[in-house]
């Protein structure tokens, strides 16, 4: 039997170990060995629990020994976003506010994920709070990208993509805001998975924007994402906003059959931004599923030019709300010397944050202020229901949307830093489904002429998630090439 | 429409409880200049009429029965606090007393 486990998927993990035919704890000791290996070049983890991994696994295996069901993800390695409350060790969302934070509790994904099997070998690298599509913002390492050192992952779930595209993990739990799921999986060439907002319980989720904020998994392939959202989606009494709706079981919906589908290429997407490599490998992908006989529709979605602005009024309002609670008062970071109360939240927030998180608490806090309220706020969300709607109309023609990820493969470390907006603006394709509600997920597609993946993203009408992986199983199946490897890892 | 001054950056980060540097005061004139300046786009677009969402599941209110269930207990909650006393949080002085 080989002692690679590491390179395995979660679902031959789990089926491995529960007929027994590997151990838990072996699979953990892989995992934890290669995290050894690698993570000293990509830097994905920012704390490995060898020991706290182990004993779950070990709890497992105990389970298996007397007879008892070990659960749906029985022994797989999942890393966790820091973003993430959980009981063992500390959760700080990469913010030297939080520094030191012990959680009293653990998210609801983790309790799921615990139940059903799943072991947990460390935390991983983000951009503060969530804010960041490079995941340079985190105030404790750079992540690198394992298909190339000198690139981003991708963010602000950078850690989460890096581990899974570099086999520390078989699967990772990220957050998506604008795209902080699927744009790193693109970047890393893996599998990632945005759920249509309400499906997966937020409690235990560090707020950044309230409205727009979803908990999703990294895989490598499509059939492990299935089978992650089959634990973690469902109704929870903790969050009020997760949806009242029954949970398939998603892997039935792998079917490798995509006839008479529809999917719909939005022509705005589809213009001289996206640069002439990437509308190859998407067009080469949409070409395979044409062959199967899915039908291709153009679809409009004529708001699309407004979605960056009226994405970044949204989301920094609802974050300087959601960030005004780390005021040095009950948990994190308080600045020393101070006279009064306050004195203490102006000099704890100011030594505390970042650049890029002040600056989007000052956007937030001028959005909403009195006389801009009307002019930006309310006007973003009235727009936010005309962007919806074009997704609403869309889907009367379509089953899918199908686009690029991305309009350009990861770019370099430092590229971007320098100029807020332009970094803003590379979240074009993806942060229109967050406005909207809707799921999405991006899979590789192909690898540029410089080696750096491709990402396909699939959309789909909400709670609808069983046709978008229907889609992106067959896409998988069919499409004639594995990612192996990545290209910084191999050797 | 926007332009912003430094002027408006001390009311704001007033309203946002920050104190910021000179350098740093002068870098988000800049900086929010050209964002909002980039999200006066909006104005373009004739919203009269359209309603605002406030929330894309279009949700009704969750009622629940109003029963006592176990919640955080006192030591887990101050557990991370700065500063306590054992039973409460302890903040600097709040009011001037002369």
């Amino acid at each position: 039997m080989s002692n690679s486990w590491y390179e395995k998927t979660a679902l031959e993990i789990r089926d491995a170990v529960r007929a027994k035919k590997v151990s838990a704890l072996e699979v953990t000791d892989s995992c934890l060995k290669r995290i050894e290996e690698v993570d000293g070049k990509l830097l994905a983890f920012i704390d490995v629990w060898a020991d706290a991994a182990r004993k779950q696994a070990q709890a497992v295996d105990a389970k298996i020994a007397a007879g008892k069901d070990p659960g749906p993800l029985a022994g797989v390695p999942i890393g966790v976003k820091d973003v993430l409350c959980t009981k063992e060790g500390t959760t700080t969302c990469c913010s030297k506010i939080l520094k030191g934070y012990r959680s009293p509790f653990d998210a609801t994904v983790i309790e799921r994920l615990a139940e059903a099997g799943a072991v947990f070998p460390g935390k991983l690298n983000m951009d503060e709070f969530a804010m960041g599509s490079s995941t340079e913002n985190s105030s404790i390492q750079r992540t690198r990208n394992p298909w190339n050192l000198d690139c981003v992952p991708g963010g602000s779930s950078g850690g989460s993509a890096a581990a899974v595209a570099g086999h520390e993990c078989a699967v990772a739990l990220g957050s998506d805001t604008g795209g902080s799921i699927r744009q790193p999986a693109a970047c890393c060439g893996c599998v990632g998975i945005k759920p249509t907002y309400g499906r997966v319980s937020r409690y235990g989720l560090v707020a950044f924007a309230s409205s727009l904020d979803q908990i999703g998994p990294f895989t490598k392939d499509v059939t492990d994402c299935a089978l992650v959202m089959n634990t973690i989606f469902g109704r929870d009494p903790k969050d009020s906003t997760s949806a009242d709706i029954p949970v398939p079981d998603f892997t039935k919906a792998l079917t490798p059959a995509v006839k008479g589908l529809r999917l719909g290429l939005p022509k705005e997407y589809y213009t001289d931004a996206l640069g002439a490599e990437m509308r190859d490998k998407i067009q080469a992908a949409i070409k395979v599923l044409e062959s199967l006989g899915a039908e291709i529709v153009e679809v409009s979605l004529p708001h699309t030019d407004y979605a960056i602005a009226t994405y970044y009024i949204i989301c920094t309002a609802e974050a300087s709300a959601n960030l005004a609670r780390f005021d040095g008062v009950r948990y994190g970071y308080r600045a020393p010397g101070v006279a009064n109360v306050d004195e203490m939240y102006r000099k704890t927030k100011s030594e505390a944050y970042g650049h890029e998180v002040r600056r989007r608490i000052m956007l937030g806090t001028y959005v909403l202020s009195s006389g801009y309220y009307d002019a930006y706020y309310l006007k973003a969300q009235k727009v936010r229901s005309l962007i919806r709607r074009d997704f609403m109309d869309a889907f009367k023609q379509c089953d899918v949307i199908v686009t690029p990820t991305s309009p350009t493969p990861a770019f370099k470390i430092g590229e971007k830093t320098a100029d807020p907006l332009e970094m803003y603006l590379s979240d074009i394709y993806t942060i229109s489904v967050n406005l909207a509600g809707i799921p999405g997920l991006s899979m590789p597609c192909g690898l540029t002429a410089s080696g750096l993946p491709a990402g396909l993203q699939i959309m789909a009408k909400p709670f609808d998630e069983e046709t978008l992986l229907r889609v992106a199983y067959t896409y998988e199946q069919k499409r004639g090439f594995e990612m192996g490897m990545p290209a910084a890892l191999r050797g | 429409m926007a332009k912003i001054t430094k002027a408006d950056v001390e009311y704001v980060a007033g309203l946002a409880q920050l104190t910021l540097d000179e350098a740093t005061k002068e870098r988000l004139v800049g900086e929010m200049g050209d964002i909002l300046g980039y999200m006066d786009k909006l104005n373009e677009l004739d919203t009269t009429g359209i309603e605002p969402t406030m929330h894309v599941l279009e949700m009704t209110n969750v009622f629940r029965e109003d029963e006592v269930t176990p919640s955080l207990p006192r030591d887990a909650a101050l557990m991370n606090a700065p500063k306590t006393d054992g039973e409460y949080f302890l903040v600097p002085r709040i009011l001037d007393t002369e």
